[in-house]
This record gives C-alpha cells, sequence and structure tokens, in this order.
C-alpha cells in the first residue's frame, strides 16, 4: 500500500497538493498533515490533484471536507482535480461535487481559485 | 476451467482474519476485488465491492473498542458475492464492552456506511452481545446498485 504526497508552489501563489497512490484509513493521516501543514502556514487556497490517485475511502473524503472547513475558516477555497472516474463517481454519489470545485486540470483548478 | 477462471456453477468460500489495525486494510479490500472479478462482475462493480468491503473493515477498526482482530468471509455464487464482515476478538459474557453496537449507524462515520449502502445491491446488520457485530452485504451479477 502506497501513497506519495508532494507540495508544490506555482506562480500565483498557488499551492497544489499532488497525491498518487491510494488514500484509506491507513494512508489518509499522511495526506491530512500535508494538508494541515499548508494552512498552519497561511495557505487557504489549494488544489489537491488527485489525478494520480488510484483508490479513496470515507476517511480520504473525511480528510479532504476537514481541509475544506479549515481553510473556508479563513475565506479560502480547496478545488480538486479528478479525471479518474472511479474518483468522481464517490463523489458524485456523496454529493461531494457539490461543495468542492472539481476540473479536469490543475491549470483550471487554478484559475477557479483566483 | 482454468486455473484462472471461476466454475460458474458451484460456490466457494474464502475466509480471512486481519488484525484491526489500519496497515492491513488493503488485504481484505484487494481480497475482495480478486474475488468479485473473478465472478466476472464488472469493473465498476469490482469498485463497489472493494470500497464497501474496505469501509466495513474500516468502521470496524476506528469503533471496535475490544476485538483483536476483523473475520471476513467472500462467498462466491453463480449469481451473487455475499461477503460478511465480523469484529473478532473478546464476545464472552463478561465483556462489559459488547453491548456496543459497533456498526450502529450512530456511531459509524456516517460517509462510511452511506458509501457501503449505496455501492452494495444488500446490506444488513447483526448485532449481537456475545456473536458480536456483523456486517452482511450482497453484490449481485448483473445488478447495479450504484
Amino acid at each position: 500500500m502506497d501513497i506519495k504526497v508532494n507540495v508544490r508552489e506555482t506562480p500565483g501563489d498557488c499551492y497544489v497538493v499532488d497525491i498518487a497512490g491510494e488514500i484509506d484509513v491507513y494512508t489518509s493521516p499522511k495526506v491530512k498533515d500535508a494538508i494541515g501543514a499548508l494552512i498552519d502556514r497561511g495557505v487557504y487556497n489549494l488544489v489537491i490533484d488527485l489525478q494520480k490517485v488510484r483508490y479513496i475511502d470515507s476517511t480520504g473524503l473525511g480528510v479532504l471536507i476537514g481541509g475544506l472547513k479549515r481553510v473556508r475558516e479563513h475565506g479560502g477555497s480547496v478545488n480538486l482535480v479528478c479525471t479518474n472516474p472511479q474518483i468522481r463517481k464517490i463523489f458524485d454519489i456523496t454529493g461531494l461535487v457539490k461543495i468542492f470545485g472539481i476540473f479536469e486540470s490543475d491549470d483550471a483548478a487554478m484559475k477557479a481559485l483566483v | 476451467m482454468s486455473l484462472l477462471s471461476t466454475d460458474a456453477t458451484r460456490s466457494d468460500v474464502v475466509e480471512l482474519r486481519i488484525p484491526c489495525r489500519p496497515e492491513w486494510v488493503a488485504i481484505p479490500r484487494l481480497t475482495a476485488a480478486t474475488i468479485a472479478s473473478r465472478l466476472k462482475l464488472s469493473i465498476e462493480d469490482i469498485e463497489d465491492v472493494k470500497l464497501a468491503v474496505a469501509e466495513a473493515c474500516t468502521a470496524v477498526m476506528q469503533h471496535d473498542h475490544h476485538g483483536e482482530y476483523i473475520d471476513i468471509t467472500c462467498e462466491a455464487h453463480p449469481d451473487a458475492l455475499r461477503v460478511h464482515v465480523r469484529d473478532g476478538g473478546r464476545h464472552g459474557a463478561a465483556d462489559e464492552g459488547a453491548t456496543a453496537v459497533d456498526f450502529d449507524e450512530a456511531r459509524i462515520a456516517g460517509l462510511g456506511i452511506f458509501l457501503i449502502r449505496t455501492l452494495m445491491d444488500e446490506v444488513s446488520f447483526d448485532v449481537h452481545p456475545e456473536r458480536g457485530t456483523r456486517l452482511f452485504m450482497v453484490k449481485r451479477i448483473g445488478a447495479s446498485a450504484g
């Protein structure tokens, strides 16, 4: 079971969290820590790239929701990049498509933040 | 019948026991997906089974206060995959915590149980102070729950 989380700053002070692998009850703390560390530094507008995520469960969704709640307290937002239909389906059936901006590319997600 | 196919006329049972800890959750997830693929469920249905089984195990891990392990039984039938997930460990009468409802919807992560109910064709709970708690779910071949 593997997960890779990488944070990169892009031009325009936007931060992208690239996640690759499987997000479940075992790996989600690593994702939570990465997102939490950014928010602790005062980064309230985030793009989370899920294009290389093969699997996500309710604990992974919980981490994303928790991050969104925290940034919203500061007027920020979280946009997701998701092109995997199976992952997209989970957001659809849970209704999370209504609270997250979900985009097909990093560029589209970043543009929508500003 | 090749070694990689499943006889469409018989039922087989696969039993699995994992420690009740997060680092083991991928094992039942991948096992259930492998069995589902042998039953020739669609790719989408296999993903549904994978997530539902993992959510059930995750619920036990997050809410089971006394179990040391989780038992997962997958029944591969010609028309369906039936999965039982049971919390393990101490289930004796002396277990003061045994009356706790480990799969109670009020105590479970709401999203997880919602996903299980949405993705599977049939879901039920059996809560017993001595036997422990069991979640039973079915994915029918050819049906589409999600």
